[in-house]
């Protein structure tokens, strides 16, 4: 068995990588994958928190790397699915302290045994991005709909091009269907226009993110929330199902629809 | 008509003026030219031609313009006078 290892990154900082790679990691369990998450952000570590596993933590990646503890130490088995696992960033390391060969013969050791392995990387594009993206056969970018996360997406192409992974794979997060209708947010067209890469999902602004977050439950689980729905059709594309994109709701009001009709002539 | 057309007319949404901020951007990033290389490019290019004709160097425009496979150097010289 040879597992699939998928860095998600973005260049900018909060763009939401940490919740996409939870929401992410938490459909595939859910669909019965075998699946792990190392977060490799070391010094600012939270996908712990995110997933609501933070006082479980004993060991973490730089132990690992280090040959402190075995892998299988490392892991923390996950609160709601017994086939998913943290591996946990070091919080009072630095990113330098591991190296990108250590990475990747971790990744080659977790393919024998996951089916899925995402890595969580931090932002910017210095040793940490390097680590992150060292043992990684495919990429996702997360963006937002602004100026400067899609600038830095677009770097991060470049970048992921330059270290032979050449067709990473966009999400664009935080979308405002209402800021969009007003012509006030770039729109997925837009970004995916200037990106020109293979778009996997669009999620909405959805408060439920923050209250999950709360919580420290992915929203992939509650079954109400508009963008746990847009996790759940992304999990599906990256299993390869030809998922529609959902419906931001875009639909007019007659105001808007006399001055689109007027603004053509 | 006119009138209700003006009463609607706006300025270009801030989605476009994003939009057409960032294809700038990104024509110098991808191609990683500074503003600042683009400007040393222009006074050498200025001082080279005006050895063989005189040049109207205020209304003088350089342009990389890069597409998804190449990038072009595109410049718009006025030419005032041809040097003998």
């Amino acid at each position: 068995m040879s597992g699939k290892v998928i860095v998600i990154t973005s260049g900018k900082g909060g763009v939401g990588k940490t919740t996409t790679c939870a929401n992410i990691g938490t459909g595939l369990a859910q669909r019965g994958r075998k699946t792990v998450l190392i977060d490799a952000d070391v010094g600012l570590r939270n996908l712990d928190v995110v997933m609501g596993l933070e006082n479980r933590i004993v060991f973490d990646l730089v132990n690992v790397c280090e040959k402190v503890c075995k892998t299988r130490q490392a892991l923390i088995k996950d609160k709601r699915f017994e086939n998913m696992y943290l591996l946990p960033a070091a919080q009072t390391k630095e990113k330098d302290v591991i190296k990108p060969e250590q990475m990747i013969e971790l990744c080659n050791e977790l393919r024998q045994e996951f089916d899925y392995i995402l890595i969580d990387c931090p932002a910017g594009i210095e040793q940490g991005f390097k680590n992150a993206v060292a043992g990684a056969d495919q990429a996702i970018i997360v963006t937002t709909p602004d100026v400067s996360a899609v600038r830095d997406a677009d770097r991060i192409v470049g970048l992921l091009q330059s270290r032979g992974i050449t067709q990473p794979q966009l999400i664009i997060n935080r979308v405002r269907p209402q800021m969009v209708r007003k012509g006030d947010m770039m729109d997925i067209d837009d970004v995916n226009d200037i990106l020109a890469i293979n778009l996997v999902g669009v999620v909405p602004d959805d408060e439920s993110i923050i209250i999950s977050t709360n919580r420290g439950e992915p929203a992939i689980m509650d079954v109400g929330s508009r963008a746990g729905e847009a996790f759940r059709n992304i999990v599906g594309r990256i299993e390869g199902e030809t998922v529609p994109f959902m419906s931001l709701d875009y639909d007019l009001g007659i105001f808007d629809k006399i001055k689109r009709l007027m603004k053509k002539d | 008509m006119d009138l209700i057309s003006k009463f609607f007319k706006d300025d270009p949404s801030s989605k476009d003026v994003a939009v057409e901020r960032l294809r700038l951007v990104l024509v110098h990033d991808r191609a990683n030219v500074s503003p600042g290389l683009m400007e040393a490019l222009k006074e050498d290019l200025i001082a080279v031609i005006s050895k063989y004709m005189d040049i109207d160097e205020e209304s003088m425009e350089i342009n990389l313009n890069s597409g998804e496979f190449s990038s072009a150097l595109v410049a718009n010289i006025p030419v005032k006078r041809i040097r003998r």
